[in-house]
């Protein structure tokens, strides 16, 4: 199967629920003695976009697992619908679709079966759904396929597929478009429209501008 | 739907498992290891079945907790290395949770493996039948709870390049009071004494890992995270 035969533009893949808001007050990151976050605040609201720019090393990474929870800021807060996501831990997780620089599959599972488990733990899905969210990807011929074989870019497209198969309200991607073709690249740009249509938040960390016809929120680290 | 701790769990140990016997090697090291190690003890010592008796709880403890450790180190380190460990920390479920579907999992696929295969190594240092039971149950205890030691140690090592070394020097010390029950309540059985004291401590330790350990490894898991 070609990624060709794939939709451009998908339909509707989330279904998030109103008033869903995103803000980030003073956050400042220490790592030893480099000051990598120095006050970084900005809110992002539901059906925005946020791309996050700047030059290597400059905290982009860090920004989005502090976004996330993974990593504590030393001052500052970031509040998901006007709460602190420290506050509502597992109802914050249930609505965050994250995607790392690595695309955290198994070599040895398929990449059905890692979307089973990864997705499995967020909310009850089947086979058939994830076969569609892989298709929708543009890897449904790689279902059944170890991840092992599969290329960088099939991968990172997996890796789309669990962001999809996971119907969150906000979208953190770490660099994904690392590893696409031109379609591919296209492609994601119609998903994040498609997202922030049906009301979604994307933070999307990339080195190229997003081509959207669409107004884009810019933060750019420096 | 959302989805319920138990069910989380399920998911989290049906992934160990499917992953686990896609990679049988790494099952099997550790049991070749403990079989190996056992059975060089009779060829280097004297094959006197009375000598054998008398170390055979000690040969078969000591080669059980090597055994054990070999297999440690990978327990969180694969999700580390290739972002798994994230997704799971971010999956709205309770880290604690996962961390001891893991170690469940871990254990069923090293500790009861090892326990399985100890009849064979029983017989050939002279065991008498009617101390396996002691010496199973004996094993079983001990094994898991160094999982649950080992939980916390590679929780602890999980961020560092090479942390096996480091991995030994924190579980080794907290492993001693299991070699010593262990090992003692095999020799009380095999010399037709009660086994049931030593028994009862290390069902004791198990109980006090089994429920400190998994929030003990979490947050080190936390830790490395950051």
């Amino acid at each position: 199967m070609t990624v060709a035969e794939q939709p451009l533009i998908p339909e509707s893949v989330t279904a998030p629920s109103a008033h869903a808001a995103l803000a980030v007050r003073g956050v400042h990151v220490w790592r030893g003695d480099r000051h990598v976050l120095e006050g970084v605040s900005f809110a992002v609201q539901a059906g925005e976009l946020m791309h996050v720019a700047g030059p290597n090393g400059t905290g982009k990474t860090t920004l989005l697992r502090v976004i996330c929870g993974l990593l504590a800021p030393e001052q500052g807060s970031v509040e998901w619908r006007g709460v602190p996501i420290t506050a509502q831990r597992s109802e914050y997780q249930a609505e965050l679709a994250y995607a790392s620089h690595e695309p955290a599959l198994k070599a040895d599972l398929s990449a059905l079966e890692n979307l089973r488990f990864s997705v499995g733990l967020k909310r009850r899905v089947s086979d058939a759904d994830l076969r569609t969210e892989l298709d929708r990807a543009g890897v449904g011929a790689c279902a059944d396929l170890p991840a092992r074989v599969l290329s960088a870019g099939q991968r990172r497209r997996v890796a789309m597929a669990r962001v999809l198969a996971m119907r969150a309200t906000l979208w953190v991607l770490d660099e994904p478009f690392t590893n696409l073709d031109a379609h591919g690249a296209r492609f994601l740009c119609g998903l994040l429209a498609a997202h922030s249509d049906a009301g979604g938040l994307a933070l999307v960390v990339a080195h190229q501008e997003l081509d959207l016809t669409r107004r884009v929120l810019r933060l750019e680290l420096s | 739907m959302t989805v319920g701790t138990p069910r989380a769990m399920t998911v989290v140990l049906r992934r160990e498992l499917t992953l686990s016997l896609r990679r049988p090697d790494q099952i099997l090291q550790p049991l070749v290891f403990f079989l190996m190690v056992t059975t060089l003890f009779p060829l280097s010592l004297s094959p006197e079945p009375q000598l054998l008796r008398e170390l055979a709880p000690g040969v078969l403890w000591v080669a059980a907790l090597l055994a054990a450790l070999l297999s440690m180190d990978g327990l969180f380190r694969g999700d580390a290395d290739d972002g798994t460990l994230e997704q799971l920390a971010l999956s709205g479920q309770s880290l604690a949770a996962i961390v001891v579907a893991k170690t469940v999992a871990h254990w069923l696929v090293s500790g009861a493996a090892l326990v399985l295969v100890s009849p064979f190594v029983a017989l050939a240092l002279g065991i008498p039948v009617g101390a396996f039971a002691p010496m199973l149950s004996s094993l079983a205890l001990g094994t898991l709870t160094l999982s649950w030691l080992g939980a916390i140690g590679a929780g602890l090592t999980v961020g560092l390049k090479r942390g096996n070394v480091l991995l030994s020097l924190i579980v080794l010390p907290l492993s001693m009071p299991l070699l010593i029950f262990g090992a003692s309540a095999t020799d009380r059985a095999i010399t037709g004494g009660s086994a049931a004291g030593p028994l009862y401590l290390l069902a004791a330790l198990c109980v006090l890992t089994s429920t400190l350990a998994p929030f003990a490894a979490t947050a080190a898991l936390r830790i490395t995270l950051e």
